[in-house]
């Protein structure tokens, strides 16, 4: 495929797996994965071959099939409709004639236009509840809830400066030389460098192994949020290997985002070698200076499987070289968990804020945390 | 053909050839399966076709086939691989005997037992320890009678198509088979497991699938009768019955129907030939209580070749 068509691909794949979502049939990311792929295969323009790639990459039970056939049908509808606008993030479900009362309490019955009803629950008890517990709606509210928190971390002195229109301490001579260039030789305006306060970088460490199942399909979303929402983030997955996914995050689009971010992970449920992956990190990324004077954030339940000396070693590396190291763990909160997991025994005496993670409660603590930090 | 170059039409017209008729649905869940390199899971009654795609795939693309049975109880013994004991204890003592087993000592004596002429490999080891350029077809058929812990254990192996054996090391499939997995779902495969693979749910074949289907099967019967047949099962298959006849029920009364010399189906031959269809008295009593008669004029009407 050439790249806009899987650009294209994923859209269509992203924007159909929403729409199965509003009718209740949830699609796991690495589902929707293989639609794109299948697309490739396909292709995405004739109706019949979209709809088989879709229903042999999408649906596992035949019972979904009468409610996925009407997905389908509206969505293809939308999507020849001249109005159609690909972007479109409401929440979009489908009246459905299988007089079930649930899916479409509350509405006039006889309209035969798509009906829009998600049903979510209250915001406030969706806060305090556990990830692990979420069903899919939730998970999607869940994320808007993510995407308003605010990640500012603590400024910074900078001692490069930022640039200025203001006649300040220090000339910026080659903005001025450049400046100066581009008007043909002509002496412009002096520009002008004054003392920058610039935020601390955040480096997130999101563990995706297969402990952590439950917590990651959330967490993600706050990571996303995160890189979306604030500059000088840095992403990482830690499983059995190391990955990055800042730049596949960036996009605004929060299921695309995760699309493409998942689509880069390959070892997600998979097991978990802590010590070995961080020592990536540091060797390649961290103690090379992303983690330096940076606020570094591991999301991890701490079962490791790998050897405890070597996280340990390799947590002290990282102590050593950031601002602040802080360790989220959605675990926490379980009775009796604490730092038993050995992984989590030993790291701990390189955490400065060790902190919950298992809700969007949790979560805006740890903004608070960082903001502070 | 390559199986990225594959379109549905060759998957259809591949396996048609080969006796197999489809719908452009199975088609496509089978190309995508070549293509993807993706196992493909198919669900659906007994008897509606998914353990003769298999077959059929293999011998469309000149494939071998390596076909594991599922039954409760089933285990990696059974499935990845075994150790021969009776040829290892048979080494052993020779060794003993001919003095050799101290001679060299007990390391070199274990490595010879545990080396890969004493492994037995079963289908699945077979599957991935292939040299052949052409991918074997991996049919693991009915799943669903296995326990999900041999489940757990398949969603493994499909994940990586690699198995190790401790005394030997890890064998890898250089090019991963193409997996085919049945169920006929008398109990649900587990999710992950699904989400391992492509899915499909085989239906029985509409009318006119299963008219060709009989016709590409049973040449010498006449396409009125092969029409009334397809149109008796189809009315059969309407009486929720404990289990209506699949495909290889309507190929069988055919064939029995064309040797008894008949072109047309009435009460008497419907009478006394519905065992080759029917595999419960509970059915039998069905059937009648509905009323041989009015499968026939089901039948009758099906046959009319304008209709
Ligand atoms: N689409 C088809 N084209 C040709 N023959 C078919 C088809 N579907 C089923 N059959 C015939 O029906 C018989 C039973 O199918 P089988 O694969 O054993 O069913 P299942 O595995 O689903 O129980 C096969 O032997 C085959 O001859
Ligand atoms: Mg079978």
């Amino acid at each position: 495929m050439q790249s806009a068509t899987v650009v294209e691909a994923d859209r269509l794949a992203v924007g159909f797996a929403r729409v199965l979502r509003g009718v209740g049939i949830s699609s796991p990311l690495d589902s929707v994965l293989t639609f794109v792929q299948a697309l490739g295969v396909v292709g995405m323009n004739d109706k019949d071959s979209v709809y088989w790639a879709a229903r042999s990459t999408l649906v596992r039970r035949p019972e979904d099939l009468p409610l996925f056939d009407k997905a389908f049908r509206v969505f293809w509808q939308q999507r020849e409709s001249p109005e159609f606008v690909q972007e479109t993030a409401l929440p979009f479900t489908i009246a459905t004639d299988d007089d079930s009362p649930n899916l479409n309490d509350g509405q006039s019955g006889a309209s035969d236009d798509p009906l829009i009803t998600l049903r979510f629950s209250a915001v406030e008890t969706l806060r305090e509840k556990d990830f692990a517990t979420y069903t899919d709606d939730e998970m999607h509210l869940a994320h808007q809830l993510m995407s308003q928190l605010r990640l500012a971390g603590p400024p910074r002195q900078s001692l490069r400066g930022v640039k200025s229109k203001r006649r300040g301490m220090r000339p910026d001579l080659r903005r001025t030389i450049r400046a100066s260039f581009a008007a043909g030789g002509e002496p412009v305006e002096r520009r002008w460098l004054e003392p920058g306060q610039r935020s601390r970088r955040l480096v997130l460490l999101l563990d995706v192994s297969g402990s952590m199942e439950p917590y990651a399909r959330a967490l993600v979303r706050f990571v996303h949020a995160a890189v979306a929402g604030r500059q000088r983030v840095e992403a990482f997955t830690l499983g059995t290997r190391l990955t990055r996914i800042t730049r596949e995050l960036t996009s605004r689009d929060p299921d695309r985002a995760l699309l493409l971010a998942s689509s880069r992970v390959q070892d997600w449920s998979g097991g978990t070698r802590l010590g070995d992956t961080l020592r990536q990190f540091n060797d390649r990324w961290g103690v090379r200076g992303m983690a330096r004077g940076a606020i570094v954030v591991l999301l991890s339940d701490g079962w490791d499987r790998g050897d405890p000396e070597m996280l340990a070693e390799q947590m002290a590396r990282l102590h050593r070289v950031a601002f602040r190291v802080v360790w989220v763990n959605p675990l926490k909160v379980t009775p009796g968990y604490a730092p038993l997991a050995r992984g989590m025994a030993v790291a701990l005496p390189y955490v400065d804020d060790f902190v919950e993670g298992h809700s969007v409660e949790a979560l805006e603590q740890l903004t608070k945390v960082i903001s502070r930090a | 053909m390559l199986a990225r170059e594959l379109t549905t039409a060759d998957v259809r017209s591949g396996l048609a050839t080969h006796g197999y008729l489809t719908d452009d649905g199975l088609a496509t869940s089978v190309l995508l399966a070549l293509s993807l390199q993706r196992p493909l899971l198919l669900e659906g009654e007994a008897g509606v076709g998914k353990t003769e795609l298999a077959k059929t795939i293999a011998r469309w693309r000149g494939a071998d086939l390596i076909r594991l049975q599922c039954y409760e109880g089933i285990d990696a013994s059974q499935a990845v691989y075994d150790w021969d004991y009776s040829r290892q204890l048979l080494h052993l003592r020779a060794a003993e005997a001919s003095g050799e087993a101290r001679a060299s000592g007990t390391d070199a004596l274990e490595g010879q037992l545990y080396s890969e002429r004493f492994l037995l490999k079963r289908a699945l080891l077979r599957a991935i320890d292939n040299t052949s350029t052409t991918p074997p077809v991996l049919l693991i058929d009915e799943i669903d009678r296995a326990d999900d812990e041999f489940e757990a254990y398949l969603l493994e192996i499909l994940s990586d198509f690699q198995v190790t054996v401790p005394e030997l090391g890890t064998f890898t499939a250089t090019t991963p088979p193409i997996v085919i997995l049945t169920s006929n779902r008398t109990r649900d495969v587990h999710d992950a497991l699904k989400r391992r693979c492509l899915y499909h749910w085989v239906e029985h074949p509409t009318f006119d699938r299963e008219v060709s289907i009989v016709q590409a099967r049973v040449p010498d019967v006449s396409l009125v009768l092969a029409r009334q047949v397809a149109g008796a099962v189809e009315s059969l298959r309407s009486l929720n019955m404990y289990k209506p006849p699949g495909v290889a029920e309507t190929i069988d009364w055919a064939t029995a129907l064309g040797r008894l010399g008949t072109t047309q189906l009435d009460e008497s031959i419907i009478e006394a030939t519905l065992g080759t269809v029917l595999k419960y008295r509970e059915d039998h009593d069905r059937v009648r209580e509905y009323g041989i008669s009015t499968i026939v004029q089901a039948a009758f009407d099906r046959g009319l070749l304008h209709g």
